[in-house]
């Protein structure tokens, strides 16, 4: 194909590698990514990996954006194809005047490739074998040799990628030496055979400023260590393993005792979700900040623990990260499918509180905030993001904390309060909040002990199967909830250049791509206001927002449209008015997707607009 | 009912002990068990254990699942922090409590069918992780409150009220527990205050997972002849390997025995338990001789009790986690929060 049509594009274009699960590509591809970052270019890139541990196939996705757009694209600019498992399907994703990166130790017949992409071989295993003795070396060193021969390929700074191996291997200088060199063999090959640079290019910029990089779950782990959690209860599962990892290991970094090595924290492996809850629950209620991290399946598991939290009114803190559900589902696959099983978890008459972190940095503010809440409001927390915040490192704001904030750790009855003989009923709602005063045990030895349980009882925490008792307590609980409106993180409004009657509401993971349609829409005439809501129960801005406007799109990442029943449910709306924008395959959602939806959907409300049916 | 407050009657010459508490003040609501549940008499040996160890009530929290066992919490020590939780996971409820501050005495109650059939996963996970906790099963081999079905620990062969037979094998949670790592175990028998007692103590003074095992007769569902865990069966057929008595390091030692009929045993807190051989051929330091010797006994028929095994030097789940000494619940902001310093340096590594 000739030259001229092929793809052309600076700081906007998406590269994709397919690998080998267990092949040791994963580092490889973060140092491409990183690369390009300290260019002060903005990239997003996200796994798409199998649930599995080594030989299925694996890609990494990095969408170069100029424009500082986090979502994901679609589309495949640049294909370095280094799985032939998967070579056919590979080589069709590439987008028309794309191109192909290869390993050209073996010749492939013509009727592999297209005539209408660019190939650009570079025989990587000769090279490897040639350099290297080691079969493990060989396999580590060529990806780093590939990421050398794209760093020449994309124009990309060779001395910042260089700075960038000595910076994450600093105090191992044979490893950054070694690295180095594979870097410069595959830098120097492509210089050397192929046309450097090509028509995707990366260009310095000042779009990422001092933004960091990092993965949901791990800011989780770390909202968790400065919200003052010390006790974890886990079971280990896809794709929330590596909130309590993260924990652990700022824990021990920041959490260990200086004089003599002693943990100032407890974290307990359960051997369910069950028991993972069951201890969250007892640290909880015995006045230690705790928390557990799982998904979809863990939810169900721990759903009578749920209530008995509701009710007994108990502080805990769970991050669910969401994945493709229901049953088993896809492991490694994003959704928002957990919504409703959490706003109303468990039997009985609950609801929860439920916060909606978009990326990392929310991850960590609403993860430490979270345990605030939960202590403020006597009742479990749920923190809900999904695999794609959660396991995809993401460029957000850096993390800041305020040394003068302290934790609020609630209603608590002091023993001085017992002491000065202040009435304590554990269930009487004392300031018309709905919130009662709790007493830890051996607060005091003759006054402030309670009785918990999860059955009915009075204002005084005595058994009562009296109806008038129990409609006390519901009301008071129900009152409780919406004390809880004006506590959890208010949504974030996003107006249209221009006054419009169409509004949509969207949450969490949705975010980035969301923002880049809202300003694909803008440019075709689509006029629409947004509103991000990161938190249940919804605040009166939520409602105000919905009623401000004749119609609203509920953007969400799930086949039931759960957010939408949640505030037809809440909000008493009329279900006409929100309409479903679905998005439910198991991969993050994108902008086109959004942008072409909303269109589609507004041209035909235009066509017979919802206020002239109404009567 | 529980809604009743006990009424304090208060006779001027109660006996005190040494933190000037009576016997009332370990007290609880009034049972709401049926009248000669051996429960209730559970309940009462636990009041006197805490009573004659001396144990702050506030010390101590006291936590059950579901069941006619798990309601006895609300029956005794009032003035002590209690959480009935939910069926069958008393266990991790409680491991749980336990991590946040390791300086309270932590007593678990359960049933049989809290512990051994829709519990018995916690059940086992909580000794193997060495919880430091009194757990005690008030073993009936019946659901009381859903009115008589089988548990788990019902031995197979017994009948039920209705005359079923049960074809299921039993669990025995003594054996499970010896395997599983509790380091006190124990069996004793509801109406056996003077053998259960002393147990109590001991347990509550053990470093570590102490489980004690009590058959306590359902006088409604399961006191029949064909029941195995009816009070004539059981006593008939009680095989007591030792005798307990818990020596405080305040206490004078006054107890005299025979030579080799004692056993002598130092517990993590310089309690003393002196164990006075019944059977002669026993050794409760030997967890593999004391499951042999159980089978054995068991499939004669026999009910062993009397403290089972004991490991002294065991270590707890705090050691193991190595955890402050300061409860994890009472540390303050200052050494919990890395601040705004730490953060700032994160941030650099992460660009």
């Amino acid at each position: 194909m000739s030259a001229a049509q092929a793809i052309q594009s600076i700081n906007d274009f998406v590269v994709k590698f397919a690998n080998v699960n267990g092949s040791g590509s994963a580092s490889a591809n973060e140092l491409f990514a990183r690369a390009i970052i300290r260019m002060g270019v903005p990239v997003a890139p996200r796994n798409i990996f199998p649930s599995n541990i080594q030989g299925l196939p694996t890609w990494y996705e990095v969408r170069v954006t100029g424009e500082g757009w986090l979502g994901a694209r679609g589309g495949c600019d640049m294909m370095v194809a280094m799985n032939p498992q998967t070579w056919d399907r590979d080589v069709a994703a590439i987008d028309p005047g794309g191109y192909l990166f290869y390993d050209c130790t073996k010749p492939m017949p013509r009727s592999k490739f297209r005539d209408d992409i660019t190939v650009l071989g570079v025989p990587l295993t000769a090279m490897c074998n040639a350099e290297y003795s080691d079969a493990r070396q060989r396999q580590l060193f060529k990806n780093v040799m590939y990421v050398g021969a794209l760093v020449a390929l994309l124009d990309i700074d060779f001395e910042a990628t260089e700075k960038l191996i000595a910076d994450r291997y600093r105090g191992k200088d044979k490893l950054i030496d070694a690295n180095i060199n594979a870097l410069r063999l595959g830098y120097d090959y492509a210089k050397k055979h192929l046309p450097c640079p090509i028509g995707l290019r990366v260009e310095r910029s000042d779009k990422v400023g001092d933004w960091i990089f990092i993965d949901g779950n791990s800011a989780c782990g770390l909202g968790a260590v400065y919200g003052g959690a010390t006790v974890a209860g886990w079971y280990p599962i896809t794709p929330s393993t590596s909130v309590i990892e993260a924990f652990a290991s700022y824990c021990r970094k920041y959490r260990t005792d200086p004089d003599n090595g002693h943990a100032r924290y407890a974290i307990v492996q359960a051997e369910d979700e069950l028991a993972s809850i069951g201890m969250v629950i007892g640290a909880a209620w015995n006045g230690a900040r705790s928390f557990t991290a799982t998904s979809g399946p863990g939810i169900s598991l721990m759903q009578e623990f749920f209530g008995l939290a509701y009710f007994a009114e108990i502080p805990a803190v769970i991050f669910d990260v969401q994945r493709g559900s229901p049953s088993t589902g896809m492991p490694t696959r994003t959704q928002q499918s957990d919504l409703l099983a959490c706003a109303y978890a468990s039997h009985g008459d609950t609801r929860h509180v439920l916060l909606f972190p978009e990326d990392p940095y929310e991850c960590f503010t609403l993860g430490a905030q979270a345990f605030d809440l939960a202590d403020r409001l006597q009742t479990p927390v749920f923190v809900l993001l999904d695999l794609d915040i959660g396991m995809n490192e993401r460029l957000c704001k850096p993390f800041d904390w305020d040394d003068e904030r302290r934790y609020d750790r609630g209603k608590l009855m002091t023993y001085e309060d017992l002491e000065a003989g202040k009435n304590f009923g554990r269930y009487l709602d004392v300031d018309g909040d709905g919130i009662p005063y709790r007493t830890i045990p051996a607060t005091h030895p003759t006054k402030g002990a309670y009785f918990t349980r999860g059955t009915t009882r009075n204002a005084y925490a005595k058994y009562s199967e009296t109806g008038a008792d129990y409609i006390y307590n519901m009301e008071r609980l129900r009152r409780k909830f919406d004390t809880a409106k004006d506590l959890v993180p208010s949504p974030i409004v996003q107006k249209s250049s221009q006054p419009t009657r169409i509004g949509a509401i969207y949450y969490g993971s949705t975010g980035p791509a969301m923002a880049e349609a809202h300003a694909l829409l803008e440019a075709d005439g689509v006029h629409i206001d947004i509103m991000r809501v990161r938190a249940f129960p919804f605040c009166d801005e939520v409602m105000q927002f919905i009623a401000d406007h004749d119609f609203v799109f509920v953007v969400e990442q799930n086949e039931s449209a759960q957010l939408r029943t949640l505030l037809i449910n809440e909000g008493e709306i009329d279900p006409k008015r929100l309409v479903r924008v679905l998005h439910y395959d198991g991969s993050p959602i994108t902008a086109r997707f959004i942008a072409t939806r909303i269109t589609e959907a507004a041209s035909e409300r235009k066509i017979s607009p919802i206020r002239k049916v109404a009567p | 009912m529980t809604y009743l407050a006990k009424p304090r009657l208060l006779t001027a010459d109660a006996p005190r002990n040494a933190l000037g508490y009576t016997r009332r003040d370990y007290e609880g609501a009034i049972s709401t068990l049926c009248a000669g549940c051996g429960h209730d008499s559970i309940s009462a040996a636990i009041v006197q254990a805490c009573f004659d160890l001396d144990i702050e009530p506030h010390r101590v929290a006291k936590l059950s699942g579901i069941g006619c066992s798990s309601k006895t919490p609300d029956y005794f020590l009032g003035n002590s922090h209690g959480f009935n939780s939910v069926h069958g996971r008393m266990p991790s409820v409680l491991t749980g409590a336990a991590l946040a501050n390791r300086n309270l005495i932590y007593l678990g109650v359960s049933g049989d069918g809290d512990s051994a059939s829709i519990g018995i996963g916690q059940f086992a996970h909580a000794m193997r992780r060495g919880v430091n906790m009194t757990y005690i099963v008030e073993n009936n081999g019946v659901y009381g409150l859903t009115k008589g079905q089988f548990s788990a620990t019902a031995d197979k062969g017994s009948k039920s009220k209705r005359g079923v037979v049960n074809s299921d094998s039993p669990i025995d949670l003594v054996t499970l527990a010896l395997q599983l790592g509790a380091s006190y175990v124990g069996r004793s028998f509801s109406g056996d205050k003077e053998q259960l007692v002393p147990l109590i103590k001991g347990a509550l003074r053990h470093n570590g997972p102490a489980f004690i095992d009590v058959i306590s007769p359902c006088v409604t569902f399961n006191n029949h002849a064909g029941s195995t865990k009816s009070y004539d069966y059981v006593r008939e057929h009680n095989e007591a390997v030792n005798r307990v008595e818990v020596i405080l390091p305040r206490d004078k030692i006054e107890t005299s025995y025979p030579p080799g009929s004692l056993r002598r045993v130092v517990q993590h807190d310089g309690s003393i338990l002196h164990l006075r051989k019944l059977a002669e051929d026993y050794d409760p330091s030997d967890r593999i001789g004391a499951i042999n010797y159980l089978q054995g006994r068991q499939a004669l028929g026999e009910i062993v009790t009397g403290l089972l095994y004991v490991d002294s030097s065991a270590l707890d789940m705090h050691s193991h986690l190595n955890t402050v000494e300061k409860p994890l619940n009472q540390l303050g902001d200052a050494y919990l929060c890395p601040g705004s310093k730490v953060l700032e340096a994160l941030n650099t590594s992460l660009r």
